[in-house]
């Protein structure tokens, strides 16, 4: 080894030195950029995302907002909102609106947010990025006033309560993203449900009971092997077997629930479920593997059965760790995508899901039309929707990390 | 207790409870085994569905150079070069970058800054891959044309799509082979150290052959992960199948293709759904025989210093 080494050495000559701890230095250099570059094009993304979720809009009302009253619609009373809504809507409308929530029992809030839909309209007809938002303000100002003298302009972030609070809609202004919250919470709490158990029993029975038969070894090849698969092909898979094959099952036909087909939430968890087990088992082998051996024998010793031990000693003991793997399971669940379009997902409803036979959308899903729509509004929404889901990845990834701190100091 | 032998005192005693506990956490065990299954049966019968067509045979399939499924061409070539070049473009940044970085991470970097890089790395391989496609179209592309030309680099094009996927697993390569550099023994580097060679030289002609296997692993699971990739080429690449070599264009992948057919509802039996299947097992089979090989080669480093 050493020999080989000196001999391979093209700078073995003493003379070289310098030129030896030049080449070191370029490379130092050249390894430390690599590092950079890859942190900072990460860092473009992000900071690309939130460059176009704010930023000035020019939003033209169709009905300017003094016209319906002299003083500001939130300084009005609650009568004098209603009747401004019932002279301005048509009857079949107003009688609608009150059909699906009481007018009566609205509150000033939900009032004007009704009349500015309904009413005002406002449309933003062309919007700004965050940084020539606030390097160009100037020019931004006097295309205003030049093009479209009527409208009015503002800072406007495009993620915002009512968007989170809004369901889909075809207008960028007043979409939101309520129904696709909906359907990712539905989608991931079924996952859980389905894969946790299976997940976890299955790492229970590598790490304790297997023995080196043939079959486990095929099981734990097989469990490396699926980690791999790409998503989509768990797509085809629940599109041939869950929507197709169990259409029945899946769409509730044979509970008598009401359903065209089996693009349902249900299917939907099913493949999420496959598509995370590998990983659920992966991490949670890992969480049981840490377990001291002591501990079981101890448990053996004092004449506990293998089930008791493992029930009272080795899962306690693994528990924070298969919790972080857990999450970070589900944190790769929330964002994927491609398996979901196989599955159907729908691009557009607006109703969000009521239960496991629901046709569902979710939060990626609606990011990807968005993103692929010409109107460059859509563009916005689709980076509040990021940001949401982003928000949402991140602080279970903290917490994943928090746990994994807590179980290694008490390791420790 | 009298009566009783202590041979049968000392018998095991059956306890129904453990021996249906154990049926169960087998059959956990055994639920993976028939998701493969599934998946290798539902493709394959679809696919053999797609093969038995008059209008396919596995040779047209595998070297045609039309994929034109309402013109019943069905020649994989078009789909299947957008998936190299997307994936080379990918690896060319994925791979020195990733390496780069690990080294630095695992040679150079203090044990504080590789503290704080690392968890950091771990959260950005979270990011969604649709948002990773968001970039690409929203800001790559745009980038790309302002660069080169509005009219030498079009709307959707592969490279953009390569070069974000590149940034997307960046992190996955790095992170990898840092662990294999991080697996090889301290008295390999003291001794490097010891005989007077440089930092460079330790980590490039001592630390980096003793983690070649594990490298070699990372990078072929980069590989694997770009081809199996697919919301970023469905947003960024395109979703015409021509055949084509320029980067700068626009050209569907496989995946691409399977989202675009899946996405609007595609009625079931028809040459474009057994279609989608025939592509997924094709897809399925690289990326098995890559993971395949990857695992083995990551053994074999395994058996050496652990």
């Amino acid at each position: 080894m050493n020999n080989h080494l000196i001999e391979s050495d093209p700078f073995k000559n003493h003379e070289n030195l310098p030129e030896r701890h030049r080449i070191s230095k370029i490379w130092h250099g050249s390894f430390f950029l690599s590092t950079t570059i890859g942190i900072i094009s990460l860092t473009i993304l992000l900071l690309s995302i939130i460059n176009q979720a704010f930023g000035y809009a020019i939003i033209e009302n169709k009905v300017d907002p003094s016209e319906l009253s002299a003083v500001p619609l939130n300084e009005l009373s609650k009568e004098k909102l209603t009747q401004i809504l019932n002279e301005n809507v048509s009857k079949n409308r107003y009688k609608t609106i009150d059909r699906d929530t009481p007018i009566a029992k609205m509150t000033s809030g939900d009032l004007i947010h009704l009349i500015t839909n309904e009413i005002i309209e406002p449309t933003t007809v062309k919007s700004y990025f965050l940084l020539p938002s606030l390097f160009q303000t100037g020019q931004i100002m006097r295309t205003q006033q030049e093009e479209y003298p009527d409208a009015e302009i503002k800072f406007r972030s495009w993620l915002n309560w009512n968007f989170i609070r809004n369901s889909l809609s075809t207008n960028p202004d007043t979409t939101g993203i309520r129904t696709a919250l909906f359907g990712s919470l539905w989608i991931i709490l079924i996952t859980i449900i389905i894969a946790f158990p299976i997940g976890i029993g299955a790492a229970i029975y590598l790490e304790e009971y297997a023995s080196n038969s043939r079959l486990n070894r095929i099981i734990k090849t097989n469990i490396d092997n699926l980690a791999g698969v790409p998503s989509i092909v768990y797509g085809m898979l629940g599109l041939a077997v869950f929507v197709r094959s169990m259409n029945s099952f899946t769409s509730g036909a044979i509970f008598g629930v009401d359903q065209t087909n089996g693009r349902t939430i249900l299917s939907a968890a099913l493949t999420m479920g496959l598509l995370i087990m590998p990983l659920l088992i992966i991490n949670a082998q890992e969480a049981i593997r840490a377990v001291p051996a002591s501990l079981r024998q101890a448990s053996y010793g004092l004449g506990a059965t293998r089930l008791q031990t493992i029930w009272h000693h080795v899962l306690p003991f693994a528990m924070p760790g298969i919790l972080t793997g857990t999450i970070l399971a589900v944190s790769r669940a929330i964002g994927e995508t491609a398996p979901l379009i196989l599955v159907g997902a729908s691009s557009f409803i607006n109703k969000e899901p009521t239960g496991l036979f629901s046709n569902f959308t979710v939060l990626p899903i609606q990011i990807y039309n968005w993103t692929t729509r010409p109107q460059a509004e859509f563009r916005n929404v689709s980076a509040a929707a990021i940001l949401v889901l982003l928000i949402v990845l991140l602080s279970l990834n903290t917490i994943a990390i928090v746990l994994r701190n807590r179980f290694a100091k008490k390791q420790g | 207790m009298q009566g009783k032998s202590i041979e049968s005192m000392l018998k095991k005693k059956p306890h129904p409870g453990e021996t249906i506990a154990y049926m169960l956490l087998r059959f956990c065990g055994i639920v993976s085994v028939f998701t493969t299954i599934g998946i290798i049966f539902e493709l394959g019968k679809e696919a053999l569905l797609f093969f038995q067509m008059p209008e396919v045979t596995p040779l047209n399939f595998l070297t045609g150079t039309t994929w034109q499924p309402a013109l019943g061409k069905f020649g994989i070539l078009p789909l299947l070069t957008s998936t190299l070049i997307t994936t080379l473009v990918a690896m060319m940044i994925a791979l020195p970058l990733g390496l780069g970085s690990a080294i630095y991470l695992s040679e150079y970097a203090s044990p504080n800054t590789r503290k704080v890089l690392k968890p950091t790395l771990e959260v950005l391989a979270g990011v969604p891959t649709v948002v990773y496609g968001y970039f690409a179209l929203t800001v790559m592309t745009p980038f790309l044309r302002w660069l080169l030309g509005n009219d030498t680099v079009q709307v959707y094009n592969m490279l953009s799509a390569g070069l974000v996927m590149g940034i997307m697993i960046l992190p996955l390569v790095c992170s990898m082979s840092e662990d294999a550099l991080h697996a090889v023994p301290h008295s390999l580097r003291n001794a490097a150290f010891g005989l007077g060679a440089t930092r460079f030289e330790t980590a490039v002609k001592v630390v980096l052959p003793a983690a070649l296997s594990g490298i070699v692993a990372a990078f072929i699971i980069g590989i694997s992960r770009a081809i199996g990739e697919t919301m970023i080429v469905a947003i960024a690449a395109g979703s015409s199948a021509d055949l084509t070599f320029n980067p700068l264009h626009a050209a569907e992948t496989m995946t691409g293709y399977i989202a675009r057919i899946s996405g609007g509802d595609v009625a079931y039996d028809t040459p474009e759904y057994n279609s989608i299947f025939a592509i997924g097992l094709f897809l399925f089979l690289i990326t098995l025989v890559l993971n395949l090989v990857s695992r083995k080669i990551s053994a074999k480093y395994r058996e050496v210093y652990e």
